[in-house]
């Protein structure tokens, strides 16, 4: 009785110690943010009058072939990259995107805001003061039934499903590496040379192959979403992942950054059924020893 | 030389050389602990294990371990955590176990003050202990620079130029420490050598002398009561175990350290396995980058309290500087247990329980030893600095008081 007493105040203390330095310390280090906003209800009001049109695909595709075709590649339909990564890089300071998987990619709001005024609806206006300007320029000519048509073009050719690694080829890799994603041949490196996309971010976007472990699941979700919840005033923009494509991002991040967690919650509960096993056996042990003493 | 008989059995032959019947007696079976004991007495086992789980460990990461600035942080988290066939688990486990083995090691240091076990007597017992506990200190600190993450990178940095404020010699040594002007290849490469020969090596010794200190003045039991060990031994030997106050280290003290050991290292491995980011810090996850400084800088939990007594004197008090207030206060913080059996001024060992003022004492200590390692990790502003401040004086003001306290109790009882 009086061991088991001793054994709660040592637990106690314990436990109140792991509380302080754990979850109340981060508690305060890092404040809590909004949850993951996968609406974008900021753009509501910029994007009301294209929700209340029906996008025509056929129109859709006469103006993004005609507007948008002149520095984005869409290999898928044959439209291939005009200049290779390093050069685009060096004429647009950060290579364009290809736009065959925007559609899934993309929140379509998000994408319908992004045409008329990308810096904004990324959330980087800061970094556009001065007479800089955002690499692509704004589209906010077009008509409100225009951008429903350029939408719902983009929809319509983006494949049903992608894996992992092509989601994050495409809405990442633009600007981040994650080499331990191919540590031998170095495949996995951004697109964009270091140099220039240095000079276009301020700094070298991180390797993001530790990210997993680095963040955390919690952090990741709200910061993709919106980076400067967590991050006010970074160079990163809001990229408009829905929340499908965010969730393969970060299993994806899982995959390579905690490539053993399958082995680790496999083991570990074999790991503990036979120590308690062993602890069974001491304590058995011990009471025959201790039987002839007391 | 000794004239050798013709041995009938291998045993027969190693005993007549190596005399093992007498070293197993002398060692296990005669060995003496005594009876009226707590789990709180399996700690020492607990450590011993732990070490072990932390030497094996460290000898697989150490194969395919680079300490190099440039390949340090990938040879841990691509090779180690990914590449090799349980790289992961090893890793998981040495860290966690580096960890652990501070909350045994306090609640051993812990165990022993509340009982009195290094007093009269068993001084020498708790100064290995402190040199154990140092060298610990110094073993978890050079192994957190190794995987050369952001936290292994600052925290070396903050901990190295600590050194600075030595009057004098200070900017040189931090050099002398560093190797470098900076915290670089060469500090790596030195804390690695520390890491994995050096200290480990001297805390091997200690322990032989942590053991060899309780051959003489015996292990303290749980009402201190003093008894005849020989009397008891021949007791025990005669037949009466139920009437001795003693038992033997193997098998009847071992089986109650093994049985408590199963009940700890459940809790340690289901640490290892589900619950490790308290040992591993995530911000560690991070490549160390010497233009980045991470958002908040903070220890190990188990070096936050004395870190909190540093940094607790956050301002200049008549015209002495916060920075060397708080260096001196760190100081006192790291010796100041050295010396506790000369703090101590009952001559007479008892628990804490049975000591009215210790037992205050003693109490409030540990509020304000886990008040010092919260406010430790909490950023230092407004109220938390202020927390901090009043914890660390608290702290030097009961050492301050702790002759007074004891000789209160002992002159009440009648002892003094």
């Amino acid at each position: 009785m009086r061991e088991l007493k001793i054994l709660a105040v040592v637990v106690a203390l314990t436990l109140i110690t792991y509380w302080g330095v754990e979850p109340y310390a981060h508690s305060q280090m890092h404040p809590h943010v909004e949850p993951a906003d996968f609406t974008f209800s900021d753009l509501k009001e910029a994007v009301a009058p294209v929700k209340e049109l029906k996008g025509d695909v056929t129109n859709g595709e006469t103006l993004v072939t005609s507007n948008c075709t002149a520095c984005h590649s869409i290999e898928s339909k044959g439209f291939p990259q005009i200049m290779d990564n390093v050069s685009s890089a060096a004429a647009y300071g950060v290579t364009p995107p290809d736009l065959g998987t925007s559609g899934k990619l993309y929140n379509a709001d998000y994408l319908a805001s992004f045409v008329q005024d990308p810096a904004t609806t990324s959330k980087v206006a800061h970094k556009y003061v001065d007479g800089k300007v955002h690499p692509m320029p704004s589209y906010n000519w077009l008509q409100p039934q225009e951008i429903a048509d350029v939408v719902a073009y983009l929809k319509d050719i983006a494949p049903k499903e992608m894996t992992n690694k092509e989601v994050f080829a495409d809405a990442c890799q633009r600007c981040h590496s994650i080499k331990y994603a191919d540590m031998k041949n170095g495949t996995m490196a951004a697109f964009t040379p270091d140099a220039d996309i240095k000079k276009y971010m301020g700094k070298l976007p991180p390797d993001l192959s530790q990210m997993i472990r680095s963040r955390g699941h919690e952090y990741l979700e709200t910061f993709i979403n919106d980076p400067q919840k967590h991050l006010a005033g970074t160079a990163m923009p809001r990229v408009g992942l829905t929340e499908e494509s965010q969730a393969q991002v970060i299993a994806y991040l899982e995959e390579v950054g905690d490539s053993k967690k399958v082995q680790r919650e496999e083991l570990g509960p074999k790991f503990l059924i036979y120590l308690v096993i062993f602890a069974i056996f001491g304590f058995l042990w011990k009471a025959s020893k201790w039987r002839d003493v007391h | 030389m000794a004239k050798f008989e013709k041995a009938n059995s291998v045993g027969e032959w190693l005993d007549q050389r190596l005399n093992l019947t007498t070293f197993n007696k002398v060692m296990m079976t005669e060995y003496w602990i005594p009876k009226d004991i707590n789990f709180l007495w399996a700690m020492g086992v607990l450590l011993a294990t732990t070490f072990g789980i932390l030497i094996i460990s460290g000898i697989f990461l150490m194969m395919y371990y680079k300490p190099d600035i440039n390949l340090a942080f990938d040879s841990v988290n691509y090779t180690i955590m990914q590449e090799v066939a349980f790289g992961w688990l090893f890793r998981h486990i040495h860290g966690v176990a580096a960890s652990v083995i501070f909350l045994i090691i306090y609640i051993h240091m812990f165990t022993g003050i509340y009982y009195g076990s290094y007093k009269q007597g068993r001084e020498m017992i708790w100064i290995s202990g402190m040199l154990l506990f140092m060298t610990f200190s110094a073993a978890g600190f050079s192994g957190y620079m190794l995987p050369w993450g952001q936290m292994s990178y600052w925290a070396a940095m903050v901990i190295t130029n600590l050194f600075g404020g030595v009057p004098v010699i200070g900017p040189e040594l931090v050099v002398w420490i560093r190797g470098d002007f900076n915290v670089a290849d060469a500090t790596l490469t030195r804390f690695f050598m520390l890491h994995v020969f050096l200290l480990p090596i001297t805390i091997m010794g200690i322990i032989g002398l942590h053991f060899y200190t309780l051959r003489i003045p015996h292990v303290n039991n749980q009402t201190s009561d003093e008894f005849d060990f020989d009397t008891e031994a021949e007791k025990y030997l005669a037949g009466n175990k139920k009437e001795s106050k003693v038992i033997p280290f193997w098998p009847v003290f071992i089986s109650k350290d093994l049985a408590v050991l199963g009940v700890f290292l459940i809790f340690y491995f289901y640490l290892v396995f589900f619950h490790y980011n308290f040992a591993m810090d995530p911000v560690n996850f991070d490549p160390a980058n010497n233009m980045v400084t991470p958002a908040h800088i903070y220890p190990e939990w188990y070096f936050l309290w004395s870190y909190e007594v540093l940094r607790g004197f956050f301002f200049d008090i008549a015209g002495f500087k916060a920075f060397d207030i708080g260096l001196i206060a760190f100081a006192f913080a790291n010796a100041i247990f050295l010396v506790l059996p000369w703090l101590d001024r009952d001559p007479k060992i008892l628990p804490a329980h049975k000591r009215p003022m210790f037992f205050v004492w003693f109490w409030i200590l540990m509020v304000d030893l886990i008040v010092l390692t919260v406010y430790g990790k909490l950023p230092p502003t407004g109220t938390n600095a202020w927390v901090g401040f009043f914890a660390a004086v608290a702290f030097i003001l009961l050492f301050l008081i702790l002759p007074i306290v004891t000789k209160i109790d002992a002159k009440k009882r009648g002892s003094l």
